[in-house]
């Protein structure tokens, strides 16, 4: 079934019309649009997740940054709209190459069309899906019990078992896991561990905790992509299932966490979409160093001053929080979540994860 | 009674005439000799000085070949050669193998040397250190053969002694050759006596010298003026600046009889009131003979000068090297760093205890000179290089006490010398130049100095920061000169072709974003043909063919919504000659031209072009724009006019 674009397009067509009617009206043309920062980011009290406030930025042909951004912006609405009357899409890498061939509107790194693919975003309230536009990255891996079902290329259904259908690898989730393409039949577990490292992942497979705890496991690779997130928010609403982030003790690792559970500076405008307010951190805490006496590194200069800046984050002003990056702070460590290995292979599964669990109240078992 | 005469005949036994060999071995540190090192640059330059100074005298582009060898490793022989007047046979054991003796010892005016020293003391120095004598050859007239003199000196006589004299033939119309044993350490002085000359050729833009050191490598510091520099006019003593003793002898050897015509015979700026005035302060007859006042008289009258109120001693004797050959030199001279600019400033001249003087200074930066080493000080006096000394010279104290962090500079604390990638050069020219010491290595701490030399730097640093704004905001508006030209018409083609509608005009929208008037311009030059150009410099009837015109460019394009209508002055160098100018300029003086611009509509552009001759390539880089009747800050490219 078709999708109809003309939405989108009219969305679009008002941002070229805005330019236009500014140049006529003899006015320095400008588009608003809101500021993407740590400081305009406000919790929403009905959706539960951060969101933009009030801040406004605004690019204006005044200045030669801002002249470059508009005129790569009307290049950028411009192909999004043959795309959609070609019924074509693009990866973000792609159009990036495809700005080769603009000119002056040439983006200079794949960062720039990025950025500017996400302030369209939130100039227009539309998702980077709708302007045909798909990340290069794909969404991670799963290994749990639960049934899937996707449309695949072939416009057939296809059920997956994602224990039983896959290989030790899990079930790889697509970029897009809207309705439209993905659904989940059947979910017997009792919570959804979330994984920051592909060791870990790998760790907790081959100890079986998938079966022996009723988890399902998914792997987060790093800062997690958008379909990731959006699969994890979807299992958490749908099936009801509590959602537990295990990543290294770093300050990179709570932005991590931050990102599934409150949404990321960067999306904040599809905080609603990403977002798992429900999401809780289960470690590596600072406490945990201490507690569990795990091998640790010196904090480098950027990761100190990643936790000051977090102490000003208003996604992390709560107790838990406030105490744990002080504690860091204060003890001036780090350590990864495969540090736990120091006591055994099966350390984490046998020991760690069953008393953490315990500890957060979530494991039926 | 009988005893003490004793005593005193005794000690007279001992007292006698100290030879000149004594004074020169007790004295030589004063007189640059101090260490081997010393005396190889001390050598040098004296023999530099004294051919420069002949040279100039005479009226003749100097041409100066400058050899140093290295037979042994504590020997060096120093050879100085030069195309000046040359010597007669009688005069050479004087000027050469005689201390204290000269014609410029009793002058005042601008001149290197002053103390008549110099050359005869190198000669000393080489028979004191290796016993060989000094070889001097010499020419006067083009029909005529050398004479080699070999020259030693009774050093208890203070005389010279020629030893061997003959005939010899020289490649050239006239020309003195010195050639020195002399003990020295070559390894160490070597990289003094390169600075040393590179220095001299920037101060003396009418030189060509050549230097060729032991390993035969030739350096050739290349002439930068075709003309010789106005000479200096020997003036009198001014009363302010002489000395009791002075003035005493003064008045024994004036011709003469009456004391008020003494002082106005025998002293600048005394005229009838003035000597008057002083003799009234005295106390003293006017009518008296100079030569039968008392040493009570004497003093009372000197006494008088100080108290009453006399003119300033005239100052066209000094002979400055002016801004342009500063420049000139300058840029000569530094091209291997290929600075950003050079910029100069001069001083009026000013008078200390009597004596005019004036300073001069220059500016390099940038290029590939070090950012993080202090900046380059480069310091003359009368066309001589001050080399040693920097610590104690009043140029160092001047440039130290200025807080060069305004003018964008490193400075630690606010005071010493800057840390950046430039040069500074000073320039004192006065007829008595107050040195530390006899070896003229630097100028003494006095306050009338040192506040021109700061004037003079801040004048120029000012200069700079001017410079340095008007590029940061040029190159900022440059950026939105491409946004208005090149981007903003794609905006507008884009978002027309993506309604289907018409391109929007967009004059109205440019004006708002630019918000200004803009003068870009540009400096290009051109080798005169045809008909040569007149060269103004030094020398207005020189026909200087070939030469260069500079030929500027403006263009003002006005980017403000309202029509605008104001005067633009384009200020040039005072050595250039102004030729074709279009449009044609409202007034014209020998430093400006100006331009009363009828109302430019907005978008409209204004294209005004002149040209300059008499300068050679390279001095005038870049327009000195002003405008007037227009509020400044709506216009890039040019600065306030703030008046002549």
């Amino acid at each position: 079934m078709a999708r109809d674009y003309s939405n989108v397009i009219g969305k679009i067509d008002a941002i070229a019309a805005k330019v236009y009617d500014d140049l006529q009206k003899a006015e320095i043309p400008a588009l608003q649009l809101s500021t993407r920062t740590k400081a305009n980011i406000r919790f929403d009290d009905d959706l539960s997740v951060w969101k933009y406030g009030k801040g406004k930025t605004e690019r204006s042909a005044n200045s030669l940054d801002g002249a470059y951004m508009l005129l790569r912006t009307m290049y950028l609405v411009d192909f999004i709209k043959d795309m959609i009357k070609e019924k074509k899409s693009s990866t973000l890498r792609e159009t990036y190459y495809i700005s080769e061939g603009w000119n002056l509107a040439k983006f200079s790194t794949q960062n720039e069309s990025d950025l500017l693919a996400e302030d369209l975003e939130v100039i227009t309230g539309c998702m980077r899906e709708d302007f045909k536009l798909r990340p290069e990255e794909d969404g991670a891996r799963v290994i749990g019990n639960l049934v899937v079902e996707e449309m695949t290329r072939n416009n057939t259904k296809k059920k997956i078992h994602c224990q039983d259908d896959v290989g030790d690898a899990g079930y790889g989730i697509p970029y897009n896991v809207e309705k439209e393409k993905l659904t989940f039949k059947e979910a017997d577990a009792d919570f959804i561990v979330a994984i920051e490292t592909g060791g870990m992942f790998d760790r907790l497979v081959e100890n079986g905790f998938d079966t022996d705890f009723r988890a399902i496991l998914v792997h987060l690779k790093g800062q997690p992509a958008r379909s990731t997130r959006r699969f994890i928010k979807r299992l958490n609403e749908e099936k009801k299932l509590p959602v537990l982030v295990f990543t290294d003790c770093d300050p990179w690792s709570f932005r991590i966490y931050g990102s599934v559970a409150y949404g990321a500076i960067k999306t904040a405008h599809i905080s609603e979409y990403l977002a798992t307010p429900a999401a809780q951190y289960l470690g590596v805490t600072p406490s945990d160093i201490e507690n569990y006496k795990l091998p640790t590194d010196k904090l480098t200069t950027e990761d100190i001053a990643a936790l000051k800046s977090e102490l000003e984050d208003p996604r992390f002003q709560d107790q838990f929080w406030k105490q744990e990056i002080k504690l860091q702070l204060s003890m001036g460590k780090k350590s990864e979540q495969q540090a736990l290995a120091k006591y055994g292979l099966d350390y984490v599964t046998d020991t760690y994860l069953p008393e953490k669990i315990a500890e957060m109240g979530v494991s039926k078992k | 009674m009988a005893n003490g005469n004793a005593i005193a005949y005794d000690l007279a036994k001992k007292q006698k005439e100290i030879s000149v060999a004594e004074f020169f071995e007790r004295n030589k540190h004063i007189l640059g000799f101090g260490n081997p090192t010393r005396a190889l640059v001390t050598s040098v330059k004296e023999g530099v000085d004294n051919s420069l100074d002949a040279c100039e005298e005479a009226g003749i582009l100097p041409e100066l070949y400058v050899e140093v060898k290295n037979p042994s490793e504590e020997e060096c022989v120093v050879i100085i050669e030069d195309n000046g007047p040359g010597i007669i046979k009688q005069q050479i054991p004087n000027v050469f193998a005689r201390l204290l003796y000269g014609s410029r010892f009793h002058a005042v005016r601008q001149s290197r040397g002053q103390q008549g020293i110099g050359i005869s003391a190198v000669v000393l120095y080489g028979q004191l250190t290796t016993g060989k004598h000094a070889k001097i050859i010499s020419k006067i007239q083009d029909d005529r053969p050398a004479v080699v003199t070999e020259l030693a000196i009774d050093t208890n006589k203070n005389r010279g002694e020629v030893v061997h004299q003959e005939i010899m033939h020289l490649d050239k119309p006239s020309g003195t050759r010195v050639e020195v044993s002399i003990i020295a350490d070559y390894k160490r002085g070597k990289r003094f006596v390169y600075d040393y000359l590179q220095s001299t050729s920037i101060v003396n833009p009418h030189a060509r010298i050549v230097f060729k050191d032991a390993e035969k490598n030739e350096h050739v510091f290349e002439r930068t003026a075709d003309t010789l520099p106005k000479k200096s006019e020997e003036i009198k003593p001014h009363p302010y600046g002489v000395e009791l003793g002075t003035l005493i002898k003064m008045a024994k050897d004036t011709k003469s009889r009456k004391l008020a015509s003494f002082l106005k015979s025998e002293f600048s700026s005394m005229g009838d009131r003035t000597a008057d005035a002083v003799c009234d302060e005295a106390k003293l007859d006017r009518n008296l003979s100079p030569m039968e006042l008392s040493r009570d008289q004497f003093a009372a009258l000197h006494q008088a000068f100080k108290k009453v109120k006399i003119m300033a001693p005239p100052t066209e004797c000094l002979s400055p090297i002016g801004e342009t050959l500063i420049r000139r030199s300058l840029k000569s001279e530094t091209q291997e760093v290929s600075p950003e600019f050079i910029f100069t400033a001069s001083r009026p001249p000013a008078v200390h205890s009597g004596n005019p003087f004036q300073v001069e200074v220059g500016i390099v930066y940038g290029g590939s000179l070090p950012k993080d080493k202090p900046v380059k000080l480069l310091r003359f006096a009368n066309r001589i290089p001050l080399l040693y000394q920097q610590g104690d010279c009043a140029i160092t104290t001047a440039i130290e006490s200025i807080d060069w962090r305004r003018y964008g500079l490193d400075q630690p604390s606010g005071n010493g010398i800057p840390i950046g990638p430039a040069i500074f050069l000073t320039h004192v020219a006065s007829t008595q130049i107050p040195y530390t010491s006899e070896s003229k290595e630097a100028i003494a701490d006095v306050e009338e100095i040192q506040n021109e030399i700061k004037l003079a730097f801040r004048e120029c640093a000012r200069k700079v920061q001017l410079h340095i704004n008007k590029k940061v905001r040029r190159v900022k508006t440059r950026e939105k000169f491409d946004l208005i030209t090149k981007i903003l018409p794609e905006i507008a083609k884009k978002s027309a072709h993506m309604l289907n509608k018409p391109i929007p005009p967009l004059d109205k929208v440019i004006t708002r974003i630019m918000d200004v008037v803009w003068i870009e311009d540009v400096v290009e030059y051109e080798r005169a043909r045809g008909k040569p150009v007149q060269a103004k410099l030094e020398d207005p009837t020189a026909q200087n063919e070939g030469g260069w015109i500079a030929k500027s460019t403006i263009m003002v394009v006005n980017y403000k919504n309202k029509p605008q209508k104001f005067n633009l002055y384009a200020v040039f160098p005072k050595d250039a000659v102004v030729g074709t100018v279009s449009p044609k300029p409202t007034k014209v003086t020998d430093t400006y031209l100006r331009w009363d611009l009828d109302n430019i509509p907005p978008i409209n552009k204004i294209d005004i072009k002149f040209e300059l001759a008499g300068l050679n390539k390279g001095d005038f880089d870049e327009n000195d724009l002003y405008v007037q009747n227009i509020n400044p800050t709506y216009v890039i490219g040019a600065d306030k006019w703030e008046g002549e």
